[in-house]
């Protein structure tokens, strides 16, 4: 099911495609995700999410169709759309050797925000993590960086919001904090777009897409997709979906 | 004779204790699990008992010989395929499978009955170059050259991060099928729902056990009744429930909520009337409780206490 066409979007793609080569990536796909949703974008290693991502994010123009990211068309406004989303991925998202507040100045200058403003919110947001501004990132534990660095991310209180496997490797309880974190920004109108390999984390998004070879084979609430599906859970219906493809490509 | 033996082995690194005075066997022919988050200390273990560190205080044994003393013997009786990709990108599958079998001494042919049924499933990129493999794929090429030497002993470091849910299944069922021919394999992960695919599971974080057995006990002795609460609007259920004055701990869950109860002796149906009760007078007429069997991630946050602390 999609939303209500009345919705204001905050993503909006229109039979999108990007081809490398003779390989179709991304093959004709069709969505739109809510202000204020929290979104799965799920699918195999090599479906194409990855290509999908770098092209709603503003990093990679598409071979065809169109995409609108928080308003702004991803062919033409490329930048602007980097200006309006957040990003924080599993793999870099923070600098090890600088401290919390140098790590959250830093982000503030990339963003052109004012010095009291990075100074306000840098206070809320240390209270709100209970963190230290003078911890050197390295310091942290994995769980504390990726919560850190989700709210790095939101510094400039953007629209939309991408996270591409944010809880990898994350303790089981910080894991579960960090969604918290994830419904908080959700409640304040921030868009989630998130992947992720932990399918009990798939239940948590109000939307999931699953991606099979490029394509989207499955889109809706998980709730949906389960009786639509007739799958106990939405690891069973991955499976199903995602199965012996197979594909040695991305 | 235990395939491996464990003793107050200890490791730190620089003011991180990585490994606290860990104890553990596994018997030949085991599919042992160690189950834990980034940071527990599973690669710091595995480096050990593959030789290729050695622990500041205690003793391992591998197959019955020491880890520090008889390195050598070992290094060609393990097999270890390590977290972090450690092929050769720019080699063909093929040059890389062939290469690791050279240093052994071993063809691809003479292992063809072991790495037959993985390496098949490889056969047609075998040209293609390793770097330029999916996730699955690469931990497939991985696994064939962990074990193109034929070791009596297989280590996976975290074989299943970052792969896909279907690819994850297929390697497990391949670690199945390699378990049904005699091999032991230590094989650690950081996902709690791969737990009930091992034989025998070690739950760790920070460096200590929380626990070791197989994986229904560890489920089985999470000792307190706990509750799956549902209702549509998931994100305003969990913090109406923690505010029931009763709840001790309420974690998301899948498509549920878990609860439990801080008071002792309570009967389960009293508790879940109560909490509904108070989730209705909240305003969730929707809202349903009732008692569900823990899984071990329940177990492991029971253990755990508390999460991590920033420094």
């Amino acid at each position: 099911m999609t939303a209500a066409p009345a919705r204001e979007h905050a993503i909006e793609a229109r039979e999108l495609t990007r081809r490398f080569g003779t390989f179709t990536a991304v093959d004709h796909i069709t969505f739109d995700v809510g202000v204020g949703e929290v979104f799965g974008f799920l699918g195999a290693n090599g479906a194409g999410k990855t290509t999908a991502i770098r092209i709603l994010t503003g990093l990679l123009a598409p071979s065809s169709g169109s995409a609108r990211v928080a308003g702004h068309d991803v062919y033409t406004e490329s930048e602007w759309i980097k200006r309006r989303i957040g990003y924080m991925s599993q793999k870099f998202s923070l600098y090890e050797d600088l401290t919390v507040g140098e790590n959250i100045r830093l982000y503030g200058g990339i963003y052109d925000l004012s010095r009291e403003v990075v100074r306000e919110r840098t206070t809320h947001m240390l209270s709100r993590l209970g963190l230290d501004a003078a911890t050197r990132v390295q310091a942290l534990p994995l769980g504390w960086r990726q919560k850190l660095a989700f709210s790095v991310a939101l510094l400039h209180e953007p629209s939309i919001v991408f996270l591409d496997e944010p809880t990898s490797g994350v303790d089981p309880i910080t894991r579960r904090q960090f969604w918290e974190l994830i419904y908080e920004a959700a409640a304040r109108g921030t868009t989630v777009f998130v992947t992720t390999h932990y399918m009990d984390e798939a239940e948590y998004c109000d939307r999931i897409s699953i991606m099979v070879a490029g394509r989207i084979g499955a889109l809706g609430a998980p709730a949906e997709l389960k009786s639509q599906f007739d799958v106990g859970s939405i690891d069973e219906l991955f499976v199903r979906l995602a199965r012996p493809t197979a594909g040695a490509a991305g | 004779m235990n395939a491996v033996t464990v003793e107050a082995l200890s490791k730190r690194f620089a003011d991180v204790v990585a490994l606290d005075a860990i104890s553990l066997e596994i018997a030949p022919g085991e599919l042992f699990g160690i189950i834990g988050p980034d940071g527990a200390g599973k690669t710091t273990l595995f480096r050990i008992l593959v030789t290729l560190s050695v622990p500041d205080a205690g003793r391992a044994t591998v197959l019955g010989r020491d880890v520090v003393t008889d390195l050598w013997e070992l290094r060609r009786r393990v097999g270890y395929m390590p977290g972090r990709f450690s092929l050769y990108p720019d080699l063909s599958v093929e040059e890389n499978l062939s290469f690791f079998a050279s240093v052994f001494g071993a063809t691809i042919e003479a292992q063809h009955d072991l790495i037959g049924p993985i390496y098949d499933q490889l056969a047609p990129f075998k040209d293609r170059r390793a770097g330029a493999l999916s996730g699955g794929m690469k931990q497939k090429l991985a696994l064939c050259c962990a074990l193109v030497h034929r070791p009596e002993i297989l280590f996976l470091d975290e074989p299943t991060t970052g792969v896909d849910a279907v690819s994850r299944r297929e390697l497990w069922e391949l670690l199945d099928r390699l378990r049904n021919t005699g091999l032991t394999i230590v094989v650690s992960t950081p996902y709690m729902d791969e737990a009930d695919r091992c034989g025998r599971v070690a739950l760790i974080q920070r460096g200590k056990l929380l626990g070791i057995d197989v994986p229904d006990r560890i489920a089985a002795s999470f000792g307190r009744p706990l509750f799956a609460v549902r209702a549509a609007e998931r994100y305003r259920l969990l913090i109406a429930t923690r505010e029931f004055a009763n709840a001790a701990t309420v974690f998301p869950f899948g498509d549920v909520l878990h609860y439990t109860d801080r008071r002792d002796g309570v009967p389960p149906e009293r508790i879940a009337r109560e909490l509904r009760e108070h989730l209705q007078a909240r305003g969730f007429a929707d809202a349903e409780v009732q008692e569900t069997r823990p899984t071990i991630e329940d177990t492991f946050m029971a253990r755990m206490g508390e999460p991590e602390r920033a420094a």
